[in-house]
C-alpha cells in the first residue's frame, strides 16, 4: 500500500467539520468585539493598542495553555490562582538570595509550581481523587502556606531584572511578554500535535479505559499534564511579578475564571478530548478584548462583571451545545 | 437483619459525617475557653454551642443547596454568589415591621429561587456543562450583588428582633438556627427526597440516559434541583444577613463559600459523580468542617496559620472520603 493511498480521507468531509466551527464563531466575535470598541473610539484599530492588548493577554495565554491541557484530559485545575501567586512569590523570595538567587529566581518559582502541580497530578492519576476536589484542596493548602510565609502580608521582595525584562519590555517593538507566549504556544501546538504524549492527552480526554488498553501509560500522562499546568500557572505568576514589580497575595485570583473561560470559548470540549490551540489563543483574545473594552467604557465594576458573565453565557450557547439525548 | 444492612450502606457517608463531627465538636468544646474558664454549666455551653450552630448553618444552608445540584451530578459554582446576592438583598428588604421583614424574608427567596431558574434554564436547554455556565452566571449575580451594595451598609429600619430571634435561643437551651434547619429538613427534603421528582433526580444522577430511556422526569427534576439550590443559598443569604445586621459583596467571601460547600457536601458522603449522598449528610459535613476550622481558635494558635491548617485538613478530608483506591478489583475498573 502506497503512502497517498494511506493518508488519503475515507469520506470527503463537508466544509463544515474542515473549519471547524467553534474556533471560526471565536474569530468572528473578536472582530465583532473590534468593531464594536471601533464605533466608540477610533483607537481601538490601532496597533500600539492592539499590541498592548497582545501584552495583557499573553498571560492569560500562558496560564491558558496549562489549564488546556488538563482540560483536554477531562479533568480541570482549580487550584491556578494559587499555584500562580506561589510561583510569582517564591520567584521574588528567590531574588533575596543573592546573584545566583536573581539567576535563578525563573525557574525556581516555575519549579515549585510544578511541584504543585505533581501533587495534583498523583492525587488524580494515581490515588483517583476527582480532580476538582483535589485541586480546590490543594488550592487552599497553597494559599495557607503563602498566608503563613508571608505573616499576612504582601512580600517585601520584589521582582528579579529578569523578570522585569520578560515581563514589561520590548525586543524590536514586541513586548516580551507576547514572545514568550509565542514561544509556550508554538510548543504547546507540537506537543499537542506532533508527540506521542500530546496524542495521548486527547485519547485519555475521549476515554481512558481505551487508551489504557491501547497501552497508553495514562496515569504517567496525566500526572506529566497537571504538573506542565502547574508549571505554566507558575510562569505566569512570575511574568505578572514582574510585569506589576512585585508579588502579591490574591494577584491570582483574577485568573481561573478567564483561563477556563477563554479555553473553553475557544471550542475545547470541557469533557475532554476535543479542542484546539488556535482555538484557544481565540478564546484568550477574546477574553482579554472584552475586559479591555469594558473598563475603556468606563463601565462600574458591577456593570462589567454582570455583562461579561452575560456575554460568555451567550457565546457558550452559540457554539458549546452538547448534542441532544435521544 | 438485612435490611438494617441495606440502610447502613445507604447512610454510610452520612454515619461518618456525623462520628467526625461528633469527635471535633466534642475536642472543641472540652477545649473552649469559655467553658474552661465559666465550668460546665447549661448557661456557657449554650453559649458556645449557640455561636457555633449560627456559624454552621450559615455554611449548612449552602452546602444544602450545593448538595441538590451534584446529585444530579452537576455541579453549582455560583451557590457562593447567589448567597451573597441574598446577602446583600436582604440587608435593604428584610426592613420594617415583622410581617414586612417576613415578607422581605420571602422575597430575597423568592430572588434565589429565579437565580437557581436561570441556572437550570441554561443547563437544560441549552445542554451546556453546569461547571462552565455557573462560573459565568455566578459573576451575573455578583455583578448584581454590587450593584446593590457598591459599600458595606444596612437599611436604616433592619428589623434586628426578626435577626435575633433566628440567631437566638429557644427557651434559652436550643439554638433557633439549628431548629430552624431541622423544619427546612423536615418540610423541603425530606418530601422532595420522597416525591417521585426527588427520585428522578437520583436516577438522572447516577445515569441520566437510563432515567431518560425510562421515562423518568429528568427535565423537571434537574430543573427543580436547581431552582431548590438558588432558594437554600438564598436562605444561607438571608441568614448572613441576620448574623452580620449588614450587607456585603465581597467576592473572596462568595468564592469562599461555594469552596467550601463543595468540600462540606463531599465530607458529608454526597458523590460528586451524582446519584448517592442526602443533604443531612451534607449538613453535617458543613458542621464538621467549621468545627475543624474553630479547633485553631480554642487552641490558641496563630491566626496565621489557619488557612494552611483548614487547607490541610480539608486535603486530609477528601483524600480519605474519595480515594476509591481501595475499592477496586482489577487495574481497569480504575477508569470507568
Amino acid at each position: 500500500m502506497t503512502d497517498s493511498v494511506s493518508t488519503a480521507p475515507l469520506t470527503t468531509r463537508s466544509w463544515r467539520d474542515r473549519l471547524n466551527m467553534p474556533v471560526v464563531t471565536a474569530f468572528g466575535c473578536i472582530v465583532v468585539l473590534l468593531l464594536l470598541g471601533s464605533l466608540y473610539s477610533p483607537n481601538f484599530l490601532s496597533p500600539e493598542y492592539l499590541l498592548q492588548q497582545l501584552k495583557v493577554g499573553s498571560f492569560l495565554g500562558i496560564i491558558a495553555t496549562g489549564m488546556m491541557l488538563v482540560i483536554l484530559l477531562g479533568q480541570i485545575d482549580l487550584s491556578v490562582p494559587w499555584t500562580l501567586t506561589l510561583g510569582a512569590m517564591m520567584g521574588c523570595a528567590a531574588v533575596s538570595y543573592g546573584p545566583a538567587g536573581q539567576a535563578l529566581a525563573i525557574p525556581f518559582g516555575i519549579l515549585c509550581g510544578l511541584g504543585i502541580g505533581l501533587v495534583n497530578g498523583f492525587a488524580v492519576a494515581y490515588l483517583r481523587i476527582p480532580s476538582m476536589i483535589i485541586t480546590l484542596a490543594v488550592n487552599a493548602v497553597a494559599q495557607g502556606l503563602m498566608v503563613a510565609y508571608t505573616g499576612g502580608f504582601a512580600p517585601q521582595d520584589s521582582a528579579s531584572p529578569a523578570m522585569k525584562f520578560l515581563a514589561a519590555q520590548s525586543t524590536f517593538g514586541i513586548p516580551n511578554a507576547v514572545l514568550v507566549w509565542i514561544v509556550v504556544g508554538a510548543l504547546a501546538v507540537f506537543v499537542l500535535s506532533r508527540t506521542t504524549f500530546g496524542r495521548s492527552v486527547y485519547g485519555i480526554g475521549n476515554r481512558e479505559a481505551a487508551a489504557y488498553l491501547s497501552g497508553v501509560p495514562t496515569q504517567r500522562v496525566v500526572m506529566i499534564a497537571f504538573s506542565l499546568c502547574g508549571g505554566l500557572a507558575a510562569l505566569g505568576g512570575v511574568l505578572l511579578a514582574g510585569y506589576g514589580g512585585k508579588a502579591a497575595q490574591a494577584m491570582g485570583d483574577a485568573y481561573l475564571l478567564p483561563a477556563i473561560a477563554a479555553v473553553v470559548l475557544g471550542g475545547t470540549s470541557i469533557l475532554g478530548g476535543r479542542g484546539s490551540y488556535v482555538g484557544t489563543i481565540a478564546g484568550v483574545i477574546l477574553i482579554t478584548l472584552l475586559q479591555s473594552i469594558l473598563s475603556v467604557m468606563q463601565m462600574a465594576e458591577f456593570g462589567r462583571q454582570i455583562i461579561y458573565g452575560a456575554i460568555i453565557v451567550a457565546m457558550l450557547l452559540l457554539y458549546g451545545r452538547d448534542k441532544g439525548m435521544r | 437483619m438485612s435490611e438494617f444492612r441495606f440502610w447502613f450502606a445507604g447512610q454510610r457517608g452520612t454515619l461518618l459525617a456525623l462520628a467526625i463531627f461528633l469527635l471535633m465538636f466534642s475536642i472543641y468544646v472540652g477545649n473552649h475557653p469559655a467553658i474552661a474558664n465559666g465550668g460546665f454549666t447549661v448557661d456557657t455551653v449554650g453559649d458556645v454551642v449557640q455561636t457555633a450552630a449560627n456559624k454552621g448553618v450559615l455554611l449548612a444552608l449552602v452546602a444544602m443547596a450545593q448538595t441538590f445540584v451534584v446529585l444530579t451530578a452537576g455541579i453549582d459554582l455560583s451557590v457562593g454568589m447567589v448567597f451573597i446576592l441574598g446577602n446583600c438583598l436582604a440587608s435593604y428588604i428584610v426592613a420594617g415591621s415583622m410581617p414586612m421583614a417576613i415578607l422581605g424574608v420571602v422575597g430575597v427567596v423568592a430572588v434565589g429561587a429565579v437565580c437557581g431558574a436561570i441556572n437550570g434554564l441554561i443547563v437544560i436547554f441549552g445542554r451546556l456543562q453546569p461547571i462552565v455556565v455557573t462560573i459565568a452566571t455566578g459573576a451575573v449575580f455578583f455583578g448584581i450583588a454590587l450593584w446593590m451594595r457598591p459599600f458595606p451598609g444596612t437599611a436604616a429600619d433592619f428589623n434586628s428582633d426578626l435577626a435575633d430571634a433566628l440567631t437566638g435561643k429557644l427557651f434559652n437551651i436550643v439554638p433557633a438556627s439549628l431548629v430552624l434547619l431541622a423544619v427546612l429538613v423536615l418540610v423541603i427534603w425530606i418530601p422532595w427526597r420522597r416525591s417521585e421528582i426527588g427520585r428522578a433526580t437520583y436516577a438522572a444522577g447516577s445515569s441520566e440516559v437510563a432515567a431518560y430511556m425510562s421515562g423518568m422526569p429528568i427535565r423537571r427534576a434537574k430543573f427543580l434541583a436547581y431552582v431548590l439550590a438558588g432558594v437554600f443559598a438564598a436562605m444561607g443569604g438571608v441568614f448572613l444577613t441576620f448574623f452580620t445586621y449588614s450587607g456585603e459583596a465581597s467576592a473572596s467571601n462568595g468564592g469562599t463559600y461555594t469552596l467550601f460547600s463543595i468540600a462540606a457536601v463531599v465530607l458529608g458522603g454526597v458523590s460528586l459523580f451524582g446519584g448517592r449522598g442526602s443533604a443531612v449528610g451534607a449538613i453535617f459535613g458543613a458542621l464538621a468542617f467549621r468545627a475543624i476550622g474553630d479547633l485553631l481558635f480554642v487552641f490558641n494558635l496563630d491566626p496565621l496559620w489557619q488557612p494552611l491548617f483548614q487547607g490541610v485538613v480539608l486535603l486530609i478530608a477528601v483524600s480519605v472520603g474519595s480515594a476509591r483506591l481501595f475499592q477496586v478489583r482489577n487495574r481497569l475498573e480504575l477508569f470507568n
